[in-house]
């Protein structure tokens, strides 16, 4: 009955309709009474050349320049990219590769930036008459500014924030879901920013002209549900509803947030846009904010520093390119000892540090020290499959991951791709119910890196295929056209010669 | 009389049929191999001459003749053969050499003295210059076929390791014992093959 009564509130849009599949994680939110703090700012700043999804930029300073706090220094003329800015004045000391926070421990270029102490700052005109402005502008606006996702997606921003005709956007959603364990950032940015995530919401609002906007909030959140709903009250806006989800992960991922709040799906291979949905989190609401009414582009984020083994956790504002040592040191974590690993992001999702030598970037939503004994993937065995079907059931793309991954181990990757491996959004629910302990998220990244390779290879051969054959041709007409002059010059000797005679 | 009659009908539809047949085949005739063509479609066009035929299309052409066997092209690896087995039908045979790193080629340009024979001999086109001036290889076109060492005669030609780029990089198998079982038992298999 109660269910019956759940699926007839959901079908009157009383309640949120939630999404397949998921599970419940432990919150462990040790951070969520602490104050957000500003982090000092280091001797040098590393910046990496790409800290988005898309196209790397390349550095429009030079060594010795002297920058400003929020000047541009490194862009592309690619679309999908973001520019980087100084987050702090000074002088650009190097340009080399550093390592970044991957998993393959590899390097990016990256601009080296020495700061002077000084606050001199550039910044864009202001458009406090944002209301009055071409959409278009404010989103060459958002793009200048090198607004990325801050969720942890950091997906360019102003490809989203598009009036397209045949896809006109109805809801905006903004998502303060935060369903990650450790992660408080957005909480402690609705609590203490809650007005300007408001405005950045009426800016997004108007550049989409959506109908109805919903900000959603996980229910072990009450005191941000609350706030939002003030500061809504205060902005007197209307049409705008806060809604408290039930907790349960991966609710914060774009797709699965749509069909909680929606009920709709987004087919695979399309975007929200399709469905009439923008989904943009809270802290990009309030970068777009700073952006547009102050001219300020992204150069910091509000970064959780948490986990058992950090001995003083916090929410840190940090300017990018802060190096992760520095970081942990700010929160007493001095010297990172054999038991303890340091994590980038959330522990579902994130990734195990190989060295804490990396700047903090616009992906950087966490940093997490856990000792050994609570990452799993260190402690346990992989045992064979029990074909229990526990993955498939909390699966939220509705695949088969125990077949998915045995596809991948065999390297079967034709197969697993017609299992829908491109659609896994790795979020690991699968690998955290897996009573065999399967890393099933390892083995889909393995499939997934595998078939890039194997479709880049297939790219490359088709090219070398066309490039060949065009050789061949050119050789061809030119033995042709060889042979025509030889032909004529005989013809016209023998004619010549046929002449003589007579 | 019965007999007649049945040979004429029999006759009559075996005529027909025929000239269905042959009419069909001047209709549907597929301009080239068509098992040349899948066969080439796979190989990794490298056009190395590491197969011992002068290119991939003349290997697909010995192959599909059935000249050639299915696990001589190099740079393919073990992939190509296998799905060079699958197209033939016939069982996986192991490879006769591993294929090396990628690699690509570089002209040290100061010592180039512009003789354009390294473009005559790039199968892929991926060496630019002209008579006397310094030549340079279009990395992101070369194969890394080695052709172009050869004919240098100032040997200003090297073949380096392709970069690792950051974005192309891929995860490995996870390192678990089950992992590394599967995987043994795979190249047991394909041993005994
Ligand atoms: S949860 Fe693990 S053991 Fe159960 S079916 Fe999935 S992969 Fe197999
Ligand atoms: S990691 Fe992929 S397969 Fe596993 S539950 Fe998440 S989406 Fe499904
Ligand atoms: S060895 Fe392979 S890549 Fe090289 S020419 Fe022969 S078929 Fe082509
Ligand atoms: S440049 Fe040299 S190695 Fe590269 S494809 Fe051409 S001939 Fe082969």
């Amino acid at each position: 009955m109660p269910a019956l009564l759940k699926r007839l509130g959901q079908a009157l849009g009383w309640m949120p309709a939630g999404f397949f599949g998921g599970i419940e994680v432990p919150d462990r939110k040790l951070t969520a009474n602490e104050p957000i703090r500003d982090c000092p700012v280091p001797d040098v700043l590393i910046l990496p050349m790409k800290q988005h999804i898309g196209e790397q930029c390349h550095p429009c300073v030079h060594i010795g320049d002297h920058v400003l706090k929020g000047q541009k220094i490194a862009a592309t003329e690619g679309y999908v990219a973001a520019p980087v800015h100084a987050p702090v004045a000074g002088k650009v000391v190097k340009i080399e590769e550093h390592r970044i926070a991957h998993p393959s421990g590899l390097g990016l270029p990256c601009i080296f930036i020495e700061p002077d102490g000084s606050d001199k700052e550039h910044r864009y005109d202001p458009l406090p008459d944002w209301n009055t402005r071409d959409p278009a502008e404010l989103r060459e606006r958002v793009r200048e500014c090198g607004i990325v996702g801050l969720g942890g997606a950091v997906f360019p921003t102003f490809i989203k924030l598009v009036r397209d005709q045949h896809h006109p956007i109805k809801t905006l959603i903004l998502n303060g879901i935060e369903c990650e364990p450790y992660l408080t950032t957005d909480h402690r940015l609705m609590l203490e920013h809650a007005d300007e995530i408001v405005r950045g919401l009426s800016i997004l609002r108007y550049m989409v002209s959506a109908t109805e906007c919903v900000i959603a909030i996980e229910d072990n959140k009450q005191d941000a549900v609350e706030v939002m709903r003030q500061a809504i009250v205060r902005a007197a806006l209307s049409g705008v509803r806060v809604l408290a989800m039930p907790t349960r992960y991966p609710q914060g991922s774009e797709k699965q947030l749509i069909e909680s709040i929606t009920g709709k799906q987004v087919p695979a291979g399309k975007l929200p846009v399709h469905i009439g949905v923008l989904c943009q989190n809270v802290a990009t609401a309030r970068a777009v904010y700073h952006a547009v009414e102050h001219g300020r582009p992204l150069t910091e984020r509000i970064v959780t520093v948490s986990g058992e083994a950090m001995p003083r956790p916090g929410n840190l504002r940090i300017p990018f390119g802060t190096p992760v040592r520095f970081v942990l040191a700010q929160c007493g974590l001095e010297d990172i000892g054999d038991g303890v690993h340091v994590l980038h992001g959330g522990p579902m999702m994130g990734e195990r540090l190989r060295s804490v030598d990396v700047p903090v970037v616009k992906a950087t939503n966490g940093l997490l020290a856990l000792y050994e004994g609570q990452i799993r993937g260190l402690n346990t065995e992989e045992q064979p499959c029990i074909h229990c079907g526990h993955c498939g059931e909390v699966c939220p793309i509705r695949l088969v991951p125990n077949l998915l991954a045995d596809h991948c181990r065999n390297d079967a990757f034709e197969r697993a791709e017609a299992y829908q491996l491109f659609d896994c959004i790795e979020c690991g629910c699968c690998s955290y119910v897996c009573p065999s302990s399967i890393p099933l998220v390892h083995y889909f990244r393995y499939g997934k890196g595998q078939l890039a390779q194997i479709r880049r290879a297939e790219a490359f051969a088709e090219e070398s295929r066309r490039r060949s054959e065009a050789r061949e041709r050119r050789l061809a007409r030119e033995r042709e056209a060889k042979q025509a002059r030889r032909r004529a010059r005989k013809a016209s000797q023998s004619a010549k010669a046929e002449g003589g005679e007579t | 009389m019965h007999i007649l009659i049945a040979i004429a009908s029999l006759g009559g539809f075996a005529l027909m049929a025929g000239l269905l047949l042959s009419l069909a085949q001047k209709k549907f005739r597929v301009e080239g191999d068509p098992m040349v063509e899948k066969i080439d479609a796979v190989l990794p066009q490298t056009q190395c001459g590491q197969c011992g035929y002068p290119g991939c299309k003349p290997y697909a052409e010995a192959v599909a003749r059935g000249e050639a066997d299915i696990n001589h092209c190099v740079p393919g690896g073990e992939r190509t053969m296998h799905q060079l087995a699958d197209l033939m039908g016939v069982e996986p045979k192991p490879l006769e050499e591993e294929p090396t790193a990628p690699m690509v080629a570089f002209i040290r340009e100061d010592e180039c003295i512009g003789c354009t024979l390294c473009i005559k001999a790039c199968p892929v086109d991926a060496i630019v210059g002209a008579p006397k001036q310094y030549h340079t290889v279009i990395a992101d076109y070369c194969t890394g076929c080695t052709l172009c060492i050869e004919p240098c005669p100032v040997d200003c030609i090297d073949m380096l390791l392709k970069p690792e780029l950051i974005e192309h990089w891929a995860w490995p198998l996870p390192e678990t014992e089950r992992a590394r079982i599967g995987r043994e038992r795979k190249e047991n298999h394909a041993r005994a093959a």
